[in-house]
C-alpha cells in the first residue's frame, strides 16, 4: 500500500475576481520509503501540492480529487482527525522554515510543543525525546535550551527537521529546504535528510526548483509545469535523458561541471513561467518550448508512457503519435 | 512574452515619443489610477464632497459685502426684521442662520470665517510640511551626527507646550494672525519630521537607491529623483491630517481669546459668542453655525485622510 | 532549445591581455557596534575583515567569476570597485591609475548589475524614466553623434533585448517579467556605454528556465560591446558556463585564481575541491563534505585561514609532508602552481614546486 495517494487533484483558488487554478488534474504514489522529487519553477503548483496534502490551504481553495494518506481519504477526514493525522501522519518542513521558529521560545520547548499537542507524551518525557531527536540530527542536546536567534542557518533548518520527525510521521514533506542555505550547509542538510531518510524508512515529498538537489536526493523525479506533471519517471533517466523539453531545458539551467556541451554555453528559454490565471491554449508549454509544432497550441497533451516506467506530456513522444495516429 | 536575440545592435528607425511627452503621459495615468482608486472608498468621497463644499464656500466669500462685518455699519435696515432689542436674533427669512450681539449675519461671518481659518489651516500645515519634510529626509538621508542632531533639535520642539508658548508669544508679539500661523506651524513640524525620517530610512535602503549611487548620482539627485518621490505620499496623507489639526488649533487660540481680533474666523465667532454670554441668553445659532463647520472641515479632512491611507498602503503592500 | 541559436562566445585574445581593472591589497574592514557607554570606556566593537588582502587583474574582454560562499566577501569585494564601499587598505586602479577622489566620471566606465532586479527598480519610474536616469545623471542630452536621449534608451532597451524598446517606455516594472527586469537593469547600466560591467549574482533571483537566456544576453554584449565582465557567484555551474577565468574566494582572500578549465576541472586548492565536491550529482551525497565551523571574518584563524576545515590537515597528509607547522602559523599568498594559474596552498606549493614564500 502506499504511504500517499493522489489521484487527479485540483486545486483551485478563489479570490475576489476569479479563480486560479494551481494544480490541474496531478497523480502520483509515493510507496513506502521512497523519495519523490517535485520541480518546477515559480507558479506551477509544486508547494501548493504540498499544503493540501495536509489542508493548510486558505479556507476558501477548492480542492477536488483523492489524496489517501496510509489507505485514509485525507479530503473527507473531520477536523478532529485531520488535526491528529497532521504531524503523525505526515510533516512539512516549510519553505523558510527558519523564520518560523519562535524567536522567544527555547527550541527544545518547541520542537516539545509537537510532541506534546499531540499527546504523545507529557512535557518531562517530550524533553528526552527532543534530546533524542536532536542528536539524531546532528546537534548536541544541550543546545535545546538555545533560543533561534543562538543557532546558524544550517543549524535552524536542522531543528526544523528534527521537529518534523518529532511526531514518527510517515511521510515528510520538505518544501524547499535548502534554498537559503549556503551550498556547503546545504550539502550537510542534504546528507542528514538522506540518511534519516533511509535510517527511518520514510517516504519524503522533495520540493525544489533545483533539478540537481532532486537528482542526488530522490528516487523518483517529477516535473511540474502551469499546475500539472509534464514528465515523470526514475530521478536519474529523467535528468540525463529528458524526454519533456522543459525538463530540458530546466536541467540545462544546472550544468555539470565538465559538460562541454555547456562551456560558453548558456542555455535557457525565452518568456517566462506562465502566469495560473491566464494559461495559453493546449499545451501551456507550447509558447517557449523550441521543439513546438502547429498540434501544440490546440491539443493538451496527456501523460503518455515513455519508457519503463516514464511518462510525459509532450505530443512529440512516440506513444503520443501513436494515440494521434489510432484517432486518425 | 517570447523575446529574439537582437539581430543587431542599432536602434530600429520607429516613432520615438519625446521624453516630455513621455512624463507627461506617465503623470497623466499615475493621476487617473489614483482617482480611480480613490474613488472606491466611500468614506473618502464624502470627506471630499464636504472639503469641496467648503473651499468653494471660502471662495464666495469674495462676494461677501464686506459692509456686512462690520459693526459700525449695522443699521435698522440691516437687522431687519430683528430689532435692536432682540439681537441676537434667531433665523429668520432675511437671516438664514441669525445674527450675532452685533447684529451682523451669522451666515455672512461663517462664510468670511471659513475663508481665513481654511487658509490658516493651508498655511500652518505649508510650514509644517516644509520643515518637517526638509528636517526628516535630512536625518533620515544623511545620517550619524546629522541625524543625531536634528533628531534631538526635534525633541526639543516636539516636548515644548504650544498653548503656553502660544500666550507668551501672543503677549510679545502681540494677537496677529501670522503670528498664530507662524506659532502653529512652528510646533507642529517635529511629528511630521519623525514621520518623514521613518520613511526615508526604509526608502534609503531599497536597492534602486543604490543603483542610482551606482550610476553616478550626487545626493541631491538621489534625493529629488528617489527618496523625495517616494516619502511624497506619506507627507501628503500626514500634510491632509495636519491641516485639519491647524484648523482645529486655531480655533482653540482663538476661543481662548489669543485669536487676532481683526479678523473674523471661526474660532473668533465662538469667542465672542461666549463672551456675549451666547449661551445664556439662549442664542443657540451663533455657536452651533461656527462649530459645526469646524467640526466638519475636520472630519472631512480626517474621511480624506484615511482614504489615502488605503491607497497607499495596499500600494506598498502589492509591490 | 536556444544552444542551435546561441553563439559560442569567443575567449578573449591571450596574446596581449590589457589590464583594465587591477586590484593591490585591497582590504575593506567593518566595525561593529558598540553600545553608547561601553564605547566611552575605550571598547571598540568586533572587527570584520571582510576583504584582508586581495590583489588581482581583470584583462579587457574577458569574463572573469568571482566565486564562493556568503561571509567570503566577494560582494564586498564587488562593491568596492564599483566604488559604492569605502575601502581601508590597498588601492584599485583603472586602466592603470588609481580612482579619483570624485568618482562620477568613473561611473561611466564601470557599471553595475545587481541581484534583485525587482527591489532595483524604483516602482514609481517607468522604464524609460529608469533608463534614462544615467544619462541625466551625467547630463548627458546628446549621444556622440547627436542621437537625442530617446534614441539613446531606445538603443539601450534594444541591446538588452527588449524589441521593440518603444513598447516598454512606458511600462512600469511590475509590469514586466522578471527576466525583463533584470534586461531592463542591463539596459539600464548599458546607457552609459561602459567599459566593464560588475554583477553580483545576476540570476540568482530568476527563474532557472530564465536564467540562460541573461546570461546568453552578457555573453553577447562582450562579444558585441567589447565589455569586461566580473560575475560575483556563489554557482560554479554558472562560473563553468560563461567564465573565462575564475577566482574563489575565502575569508577575505582569493585562494585560487586561474583560467576556469583549470580552476573548475583541476583545482589547486583544497577548498576549491571541497565547493567542486558539494555541487550536487547523482550519487553526490556519498563525497566528503567539509566540517566545521562555516568562515567568520571576525575571527579569522592565524597561519593558512583554511587549515582548521582543511583535509590535507586533517587526513594528516600535511603532516607527512612536513608543511603542516606553516598551515598553521604561517600566513600565504597566491603563488603560480602552474602557468596563469595561482594558488595559496603549501600542499599545492610543495607537489609543483612553487617556492613557497610567505605571503
Amino acid at each position: 500500500m502506499s504511504v500517499l495517494a493522489v489521484k487527479d487533484l485540483w486545486v483551485t483558488y478563489r479570490t475576489q475576481l476569479s479563480e486560479i487554478p494551481a494544480v490541474r488534474g496531478v497523480s502520483f504514489d509515493i510507496p513506502k520509503g521512497q523519495v519523490l522529487g517535485l520541480a518546477g519553477e515559480s507558479g506551477c503548483g509544486k508547494s501548493t501540492i504540498a499544503g493540501a496534502i495536509l489542508r493548510l490551504l486558505p479556507a476558501r481553495t477548492k480542492i477536488e480529487g483523492s489524496i489517501e494518506l496510509e489507505g485514509e481519504d485525507v479530503l473527507g477526514m473531520k477536523p478532529g482527525r485531520l488535526r491528529a493525522v497532521r504531524w503523525t501522519g505526515a510533516s512539512i518542513v516549510f519553505q523558510g522554515a527558519m523564520h518560523g521558529l519562535n524567536p522567544v521560545k527555547r527550541i527544545g520547548d518547541q520542537i516539545a510543543e509537537a510532541i506534546v499537542v499531540h499527546q504523545q507524551a507529557g512535557e518531562k518525557q517530550a524533553l528526552v525525546r527532543v534530546g533524542a531527536l536532536l542528536e539524531q540530527v546532528g546537534l548536541p542536546t544541550r543546545r535545546m535550551r538555545d533560543y533561534p536567534h543562538e543557532l546558524s542557518g544550517g543549524q535552524k533548518q536542522r531543528v526544523m527537521i528534527a521537529m518534523a520527525l518529532a511526531c514518527s510521521p510517515s511521510l515528510v514533506i520538505a518544501d524547499e529546504p535548502t534554498t537559503a542555505l549556503d551550498v556547503m550547509v546545504q550539502a550537510q542538510v542534504l546528507r542528514l535528510m538522506k540518511e534519516l531518510q533511509s535510517e527511518l524508512g520514510l517516504s519524503m515529498i522533495f520540493i525544489t526548483h533545483d533539478l540537481s538537489v532532486l537528482v542526488e536526493t530522490s528516487d523518483r523525479l517529477a516535473i511540474m509545469y502551469a499546475g500539472k506533471i509534464v514528465e515523470e519517471g526514475p530521478a536519474d533517466m529523467v535528468f540525463h535523458s529528458p524526454q519533456h523539453p522543459y525538463t530540458e531545458a530546466l536541467a540545462a539551467a544546472f550544468p555539470e561541471i565538465g559538460d562541454d556541451r555547456f562551456r560558453r554555453k548558456p542555455m535557457g528559454l525565452g518568456g517566462d513561467p506562465p502566469d495560473p490565471a491566464d494559461l495559453p491554449s493546449g499545451c501551456s508549454f507550447h509558447p517557449r518550448c523550441p521543439k513546438a509544432f502547429d498540434d501544440c497550441s490546440t491539443v493538451e497533451p496527456e501523460l503518455y508512457p515513455a519508457g519503463e516506467r516514464r511518462r510525459a506530456a509532450c505530443l512529440l513522444v512516440p506513444a503520443a503519435k501513436e494515440r494521434a495516429g489510432a484517432h486518425a | 512574452m517570447k523575446v529574439d536575440d537582437p539581430p543587431t545592435v542599432e536602434s530600429p528607425a520607429l516613432e520615438i515619443r519625446s521624453a516630455r511627452r513621455i512624463k507627461w503621459t506617465r503623470r497623466r495615468t499615475a493621476a487617473k489610477r489614483f482617482w480611480r482608486e480613490y474613488r472606491r472608498s466611500t468614506l473618502g468621497m464624502v470627506g471630499l464632497v464636504i472639503l469641496v463644499l467648503f473651499i468653494a464656500l471660502a471662495f464666495s466669500s469674495i462676494f461677501v459685502d464686506k459692509s456686512a462685518l462690520s459693526k459700525t455699519a449695522v443699521t435698522e435696515e440691516s437687522i431687519a426684521p430683528c430689532t435692536f432689542v432682540t439681537l441676537p436674533c434667531a433665523p429668520n427669512s432675511t437671516h438664514l442662520l441669525g445674527t450675532d450681539a452685533d447684529g451682523r449675519s451669522v451666515l455672512a461671518l461663517v462664510i468670511e470665517g471659513s475663508r481665513v481659518s481654511l487658509l490658516v489651516g493651508f498655511a500652518a500645515a505649508a510650514i509644517t510640511m516644509v520643515i518637517g519634510a526638509m528636517v526628516g529626509i535630512l536625518a533620515g538621508y544623511r545620517g550619524r551626527v546629522s541625524d543625531t542632531v536634528l533628531m534631538r533639535t526635534t525633541d526639543f520642539f516636539l516636548v515644548i507646550p504650544w498653548l503656553p508658548l502660544a500666550i507668551v508669544l501672543a503677549a510679545i508679539l502681540g494677537q496677529n494672525i501670522f503670528v498664530l500661523i507662524a506659532i502653529i506651524g512652528f510646533t507642529s513640524w517635529p511629528s511630521t519630521a519623525r514621520l518623514v525620517r521613518a520613511q526615508t530610512l526604509s526608502v534609503k535602503e531599497h536597492s534602486y537607491v543604490e543603483r542610482s549611487r551606482a550610476l553616478g548620482a550626487t545626493n541631491s539627485q538621489v534625493i529629488s529623483r528617489h527618496i523625495l518621490p517616494n516619502v511624497m505620499p506619506v507627507i501628503f496623507a500626514n500634510t491632509i491630517l495636519t491641516v485639519a489639526i491647524a484648523i482645529l488649533s486655531e480655533s482653540a487660540l482663538s476661543f481662548l481669546g489669543l485669536g487676532d481680533p481683526r479678523r473674523v474666523t471661526w474660532g473668533t465667532m465662538i469667542d465672542a459668542a461666549f463672551d456675549a454670554g451666547a449661551i445664556s441668553i439662549g442664542a443657540w445659532w451663533w455657536l452651533l453655525a461656527p462649530s459645526l463647520c469646524i467640526v466638519l472641515v475636520v472630519l472631512a479632512f480626517m474621511l480624506c485622510g484615511y482614504a489615502l491611507d488605503e491607497i497607499i498602503n495596499p500600494r506598498i503592500r502589492e509591490r | 532549445m536556444s544552444q542551435a541559436e546561441a553563439t559560442t562566445a569567443r575567449p578573449p585574445d591571450a596574446s596581449e591581455p590589457e589590464v583594465v581593472v587591477e586590484v593591490r591589497d585591497l582590504r575593506v574592514t567593518f566595525q561593529g557596534r558598540v553600545g553608547f557607554f561601553e564605547g566611552l570606556r575605550g571598547k571598540k566593537g568586533t572587527l570584520s575583515r571582510a576583504v584582508d588582502g586581495v590583489s588581482f587583474e581583470l584583462r579587457r574582454g574577458e569574463v572573469m567569476a568571482l566565486a564562493g560562499e556568503s561571509g567570503c566577501g566577494k560582494t564586498t569585494m564587488a562593491r568596492a570597485i564599483m566604488g559604492l564601499q569605502p575601502v581601508d587598505g590597498g588601492e584599485i586602479l583603472y586602466e592603470g591609475k588609481p580612482l579619483p577622489r570624485d568618482l562620477k566620471p568613473y561611473r561611466r566606465e564601470v557599471q553595475m548589475v545587481f541581484q534583485d532586479p525587482t527591489g532595483t527598480l524604483n516602482p514609481r519610474q517607468t522604464i524609460y524614466e529608469i533608463i534614462a536616469e544615467g544619462l541625466r545623471i551625467h547630463d548627458i542630452d546628446r549621444g556622440p553623434n547627436g542621437e537625442p536621449e530617446e534614441q539613446l534608451v531606445a538603443r539601450a532597451l534594444s541591446r538588452a533585448g527588449l524589441r521593440p524598446p518603444e513598447r516598454f517606455f512606458l511600462r512600469y516594472p511590475h509590469e514586466v517579467s522578471g527576466g525583463q527586469r533584470q534586461r531592463v537593469v542591463i539596459a539600464g547600466a548599458l546607457v552609459l556605454e561602459p567599459e566593464v560591467i560588475v554583477a553580483d549574482e545576476p540570476v540568482s533571483n530568476l527563474d532557472a528556465s530564465v536564467r540562460g537566456e541573461i546570461l546568453q544576453l552578457l555573453m553577447k554584449l562582450r562579444d558585441d560591446l567589447d565589455l569586461t565582465i566580473i560575475i560575483v557567484t556563489h554557482d560554479l555551474g554558472l562560473a563553468w558556463t560563461v567564465a573565462d577565468r575564475v577566482a574563489i574566494m575565502y575569508l577575505g582572500r582569493i585562494v585560487e585564481i586561474g583560467p576556469a578549465e583549470d580552476v573548475l576541472l583541476r583545482p589547486e586548492h583544497p577548498y576549491s575541491k571541497a565547493l567542486l565536491d558539494v555541487v550536487p550529482e547523482p550519487g553526490g551525497l556519498e563525497r566528503p563534505i567539509l566540517t566545521g565551523e562555516p568562515p567568520d571574518p571576525t575571527r579569522i584563524p592565524p597561519g593558512c585561514r583554511f587549515h582548521p576545515r582543511c583535509p590535507v590537515v586533517a587526513s594528516g597528509r600535511a603532516a607527512e609532508l612536513g608543511i603542516e607547522d606553516r598551515c598553521r602559523t604561517e600566513d600565504l599568498a597566491l603563488q603560480d602552481v602552474a602557468p596563469e594559474h595561482s594558488s595559496a596552498c603549501y600542499e599545492a606549493f610543495a607537489r609543483h614546486g612553487s617556492d613557497a614564500t610567505t605571503g
